[in-house]
């Protein structure tokens, strides 16, 4: 265990997590060992193994049907996904046991392919209850309420999403872009250390996808990893990943550089559909 | 032969018809006050409670119900400290106290004197307006009705004049005060007069773990032109059965709404009856039931559209949770004539348990042809994927139905004109939300 000098402190000025981020230094982030994903008694992951580096994005591409929205499901703790084999590290400590708000106090955040709407629940009531939510679960004081509207306000304007918006129900009403845009003011409030990105791009424009991109950079950071799910390289134009894995049937069947997701625009996804069989 | 053999009679029955027996003359009321009970007692016990096999009382059978009937309540006694309805602490009104079924001034808190109201003890009301006809309201051929006519032991009539408009909700608390099991049988009249206005609280509250017995009835008399927010909140204590009858005249050009919050009581029910007899007028019937443990709450509703080119609109929510039964009656009906009549109803069910039980029965009977009506009923546990969304931000199991549930519930509770009521609606939820 070494504390660096001069490492800044999170932004919540917490040391606990500081030192258990540096207590953890050497072991991954992430680590999915040989997992095993049933559902309803369909098997879906099988034996998927994956390791995701502190402040490392990964870029995860597949056909449909490989298995990558299970993954993400699987990550966040989704009911009736059944764990048959293999386990998820999350610095070096098993999570498969954990319900997904005890996933989310350490630090697991979920971007909804489609995100749901909660209707009477306005969005500022719910961010802010999830964010004190997580703090009371990791033993940190409450935010007060002028820091914590300082804080969304800020994200929110830099994602382009009015006040108006906050004081309606949580995407209730929304068009797909500002779900999205939702998603990522969401990831922004609860600086996660682990945020998985599942088709954040389908269903935006370029303008939108823009946004959410931007959104999504100014949030990398040495302390945060990323997974993002895609089924088209176009989203890795702006989000430029660290490495690209590619699944197929429920594992992953190649691993590479960024330049991964340009040769799969090229060949497509059918000369996979051998190599994992 | 005649099918209506009456079964032998209960225990309850029994009780009832010796109660009216020692009772009929001391009841206060002579003269046609006195003919009225009689004949309201004689068609009840023509009858007996109603059971399940009386369709209107198929999901609350009171002959199993009400074991049996308890003695008349006693007098009130002193007034306890505090407010008389700790739900609506908070929300500014005038307090009228209806305690074991007699108005008691004592118990009341009438700040106002405002010229356009008055509020008159029942009987006084009676004997003063010979002209008033009691009981001419919808519901009256129903026989916890008839029962409340037979025992009526007080109440008030209330008198909002001729273009008055209150500033103030007021507030008619109807309060069990005994420490051991009683009935009591209020009355109020309620007069609101053409171009008036009201928001009138009605509130029904008592001792835990007493078997008190309430059947409660008032009438409403709402002139053209006039509006009136009424507002029913049901704390009754965990071992009450409370039967309420609502009968509602609304004249032409008018607009009513009715809210009824349950939260109380071991058995309740709420009966309403709702005719439109003016045209241009609207009325929403709503209504929010929070039940756990073994309540039974019924909230049955008939809606009888008279003439034509009136609005009527209902929606009901309840959350069920432990072994509880709620209930949903609603008829629409709507006469012959009764032309370009718009009626909706919309029932919906949240059961947070696999044992709690939600019965939901809509009746629409049209003898008109040009008309908008329709129901819908839905019911159903929360949905698993909005409480992974929130679980999957960190918000824990617990917590994460509470929220869903202030949502479902503040959906209807948001439809309270009156803020201070519509907050105290939200608390009392939240706090049955927390002892879950």
């Amino acid at each position: 265990m070494a504390l660096a000098v001069g490492q800044p402190l999170g932004r919540d000025g917490n040391l606990n997590r500081l030192i258990q981020v540096c207590e953890d230094e050497d072991v991954a982030l992430l680590e999915i060992k040989n997992l095993h994903v049933e559902v309803e008694d369909k098997k879906i992951l099988n034996g998927l193994t994956l390791t995701i580096e502190k402040g490392q994005v990964a870029a995860i591409m597949g056909p449909n049907g490989s298995g990558k929205s299970t993954l993400a499901y699987v990550l966040a703790g989704k009911d009736n996904y059944h764990v048959t084999e293999g386990d998820v590290l999350l610095d070096g400590k098993s999570i498969l046991g954990m319900a997904p708000d005890e996933r989310a106090a350490k630090g697991v955040f979920l971007a909804f392919q489609y995100p749901v709407e909660v209707p009477g629940v306005a969005t500022m009531t719910f961010l802010r209850t999830a964010l004190n939510a997580q703090r009371k679960t990791r033993g940190e004081p409450e935010f007060s309420t002028p820091e914590f509207m300082k804080r969304v306000r800020e994200t929110s304007k830099l994602l382009g999403i009015d006040q108006e918006m906050l004081r309606r129900a949580v995407n209730v009403g929304f068009s797909g872009g500002e779900k999205k845009r939702n998603e990522i003011l969401q990831m922004a409030v609860l600086e996660p250390r682990l945020a998985v990105l599942d088709e954040t791009d389908s269903g935006l424009d370029i303008d939108a996808l823009k946004i959410v991109s931007e959104g999504v950079n100014r949030l990398r950071s040495p302390e945060r990893s990323m997974i993002v799910i895609t089924h088209y390289q176009r989203l890795l134009e702006y989000i430029v990943p660290d490495v690209v894995h590619v699944m197929a049937k429920g594992r992953v069947v190649k691993s590479g550089g960024k330049e991964l997701a340009l040769e799969l625009e090229a060949t497509g996804y059918a000369q996979f559909a051998d190599e994992a069989a | 032969m005649n099918a209506e053999v009456r079964a032998m009679k209960t225990a309850a029955e029994q009780a009832l018809s010796a109660a009216f027996a020692a009772a009929c003359d001391t009841l206060p009321g002579k003269g046609a006050v006195a003919a009225l009970r009689e004949d309201a007692f004689k068609r009840f016990d023509a009858k007996g409670l109603p059971h399940r096999r009386v369709e209107e009382w198929k999901y609350t059978d009171l002959r199993a119900l009400m074991r049996e009937a308890k003695p008349l309540a006693g007098p009130a006694g002193a007034k306890p400290k505090g407010d008389i309805e700790p739900v609506l602490t908070g929300v500014d009104a005038n307090h009228t106290a209806i305690v074991n079924g007699r108005y008691e001034p004592a118990w009341s808190d009438f700040k106002d004197n405002d010229p356009g109201v008055s509020i008159v003890e029942l009987f006084k009301f009676l004997a003063d307006e010979p002209g008033y006809r009691l009981g001419e309201t919808p519901g009256s051929g129903d026989p916890a009705h008839w029962l409340n006519t037979a025992f009526m032991s007080g109440g008030v009539a209330l008198r909002v004049k001729r273009g008055a408009a209150p500033a103030k909700p007021i507030h008619i608390a109807h309060v069990f005060s005994g420490d051991a099991g009683a009935a009591m049988y209020p009355r109020v009249v309620v007069i609101v007069e053409p171009g008036a206005q009201l928001t009138l609280i009605e509130s029904f509250s008592g001792p835990e773990g007493i078997d008190y017995q309430v059947n409660s009835a008032l009438e409403l008399v709402i002139g053209d032109g006039a509006r009136v927010d009424h507002i029913k909140v049901g704390c009754d204590g965990g071992a009450a059965l409370r039967v309420s009858t609502l009968g509602v005249a609304v004249g032409a050009k008018a607009n009513y709404k009715n809210f009824a919050f349950t939260v109380g009581g071991a058995v309740v029910r709420n009966q309403t009856f709702v005719r439109f007899g003016g045209e241009g007028s609207e009325g929403a019937i709503d209504g929010a039931s929070l039940l756990k443990g073994r309540q039974h709450v019924d909230n049955t509703l008939v809606i009888s559209h008279a003439v034509g080119h009136c609005m009527s609109r209902e929606r009901f929510k309840s959350v069920l949770d432990g072994e509880s039964h709620g209930i949903f009656q609603g008829k629409i009906i709507v006469e012959p004539h009764a032309q370009k009549t718009d009626g909706k109803m919309m029932t919906r069910a949240l059961l947070l348990s696999d044992e709690a039980e939600a019965d939901n029965k809509p009746e629409l009977e049209i003898f008109a042809d040009d008309v908008v009506c329709g129901h819908g009923a839905t019911a159903g546990a929360l949905d698993e994927g909005l409480r992974f969304y929130l679980m999957s931000r960190g918000i824990p199991a617990k917590e994460a139905e509470a929220l869903l549930v202030q949502a479902f519930i503040g959906e209807v509770v948001e439809e309270i004109a009156h803020e201070g009521v519509r907050d105290a609606l939200m608390f009392a939820a939240l706090k049955w939300l927390g002892s879950r």
